[in-house]
């Protein structure tokens, strides 16, 4: 019998990598998006030091660049 | 192309399965997202449906795994698929009426394996495939997806703690639409094609295709229907297990358990696994309850499951099995006897689901759940 760990492991390996990528710069976005927020607590402890401006761009970055992970996963499937 | 009547028959079975398989699994994608409020029923499973005809166009590789291995097509001929098609459709039936997540694969498997081996004897199974392919597979896909989603619920429960709340729910609530989406995108790719194997290998032990050959562009257009049509139809009663009796299920749970079943299901897709999408789905639940509040999860509701589970194999093959012994001795007298017997159960299971029906305007009300009773009453 031929088990093919080394296929099986690769799946879980890229399956943790990619999910857990998504979800963190999802996450990510959202900090950003609330720090953004025109009502967000500004100089008080825990309190964002970015500006709004500054913050939202970067969860726009964080949504593109899982957005790019899904669809390069659907990419690779089709291909 | 000039098809048998039996060859029809057997085509007509397999997305009639193919359509179970549909309805069964609706919850792997959008339970979560249906629990949380995320997506209304009836908007999601009609997401769900056009998603998985899209899916269904995206890969083949699960379908020759089905088509060329698990058994072997020089021995077995169309009235065997047909038994065990019979088989796994009557197993999918059972577990949607009591409400269980199980496998349609594995349902597919067990009736395919049972058939065969009444048949034409244990030699025409490849048992080396079969473990390596489906058994463990099977056992290490929900473990794995599991993982993934606690570890995912954890951060991402960490990363947002300081955050403002509202933008936080609003912000997976989006999200969670578009991780179910994929998943939905997944198991029409994965799991349509698991009847295009089984249509493709009728064609092969019919003659009207060389071995080995792909999946024909009809065969994934019509089981690419055919499930997306069943999803539509949605198996509401699954839904309310997994979105309502496993754990109170929050909309970053709900992202990250989504998010982790689409990777595992598209990547193992891709490697010709024909993992269980529902293993895998359910696994992720449990993962991101336990990610958490480990106190959350109900693990009663994980041991009935993970019974069903290693039930589902075998008691598809032995239905199968059975149908088989009809189908062989009794020769078209005995196919058109298991056909109609078939038709009465699935007929009568419909009917009895009827009494207490579960649909898109109660799926989310949990009758059952009892109250905590107080300390000494």
């Amino acid at each position: 019998m031929n088990i093919d760990w080394g296929s099986l492991l690769l799946v879980a390996l890229v399956s943790l990598a990619a999910a857990v990528a998504v979800v963190v710069l999802v996450a990510l976005a959202l900090v950003g998006l609330s720090a953004a927020r025109p009502d967000a607590p500004r100089g008080g402890a825990g309190a964002s030091v970015a500006s709004p401006a500054v913050a939202t761009t970067l969860s726009y970055v964080c949504l593109l660049a899982a957005a790019a992970i899904a669809a390069y996963g659907i990419y690779l499937v089709a291909r | 192309m000039n098809f048998s009547v039996i060859v029809v028959v057997v085509v007509v079975t397999a997305l009639a399965f193919d359509f179970t398989n549909g309805f069964h699994d609706t919850a792997n994608a959008m339970a979560t997202s249906i629990a949380t409020g995320a997506l209304p029923p009836r908007v999601a499973v009609l997401i769900s449906g056009v998603l998985n005809v899209v899916g269904a166009f995206l890969s083949v590789e699960v379908a020759k795994t089905i088509s060329s291995g698990l058994v072997d097509e020089t021995r077995i001929t169309p009235v065997v698929i047909f038994a065990g098609l019979v088989g796994a459709i009557l197993w999918n039936l059972v577990t949607w009426l009591i409400g269980i997540p199980s496998s349609s694969s594995h349902a597919l498997f067990g009736g395919l394996i049972g058939a065969t081996w009444v048949a034409a004897g244990t030699g025409a199974i490849h048992f080396g495939a079969l473990i390596s392919k489906v058994v463990l597979p099977a056992v290490i896909s929900p473990i794995v997806a599991g993982v993934i989603a606690l570890v995912a619920t954890y951060l991402a429960y960490r990363i947002t703690a300081k955050a403002d709340d509202g933008t936080t729910r609003r912000g997976f609530r989006v999200g969670q639409i578009v991780s179910a989406s994929m998943v939905s995108l997944a198991h029409g790719t994965s799991d349509a094609q698991k009847t295009m194997g089984v249509i493709t290998l009728t064609l092969i032990t019919a003659g009207a295709l060389p071995a080995a050959s792909g999946p024909p562009i009809w065969v994934i257009l019509t089981c690419g229907l055919a499930i997306g049509l069943g999803t539509y139809f949605g198996g509401w009663r699954i839904i309310r297990t997994l979105g309502k009796r496993v754990s109170d299920i929050q909309t970053p749970q709900g992202f990250a358990a989504e998010t982790s079943s689409a990777a595992v299901i598209l990547t193992s897709s891709h490697m010709g696994f024909a993992l269980s999408t529902t293993h895998v789905c359910t696994g992720s639940i449990f993962g991101a309850g336990a990610g958490r509040r480990l106190a959350s999860v109900q693990w009663g509701v994980a041991g009935q499951m993970a019974l069903a589970w290693v039930v589902t194999l075998p008691a598809a093959a032995v239905v199968g099995g059975a149908a088989a012994l009809a189908v062989s001795d009794g020769g078209t007298f005995g196919t058109v006897v298991v056909a109609v017997v078939g038709v009465g159960v699935a007929a009568g299971i419909f009917v009895s689901s009827r009494r207490r029906p579960i649909n898109a305007d109660n799926v989310n009300d949990v009758p059952g759940r009892v109250e905590p009773v107080p300390a000494g009453a």
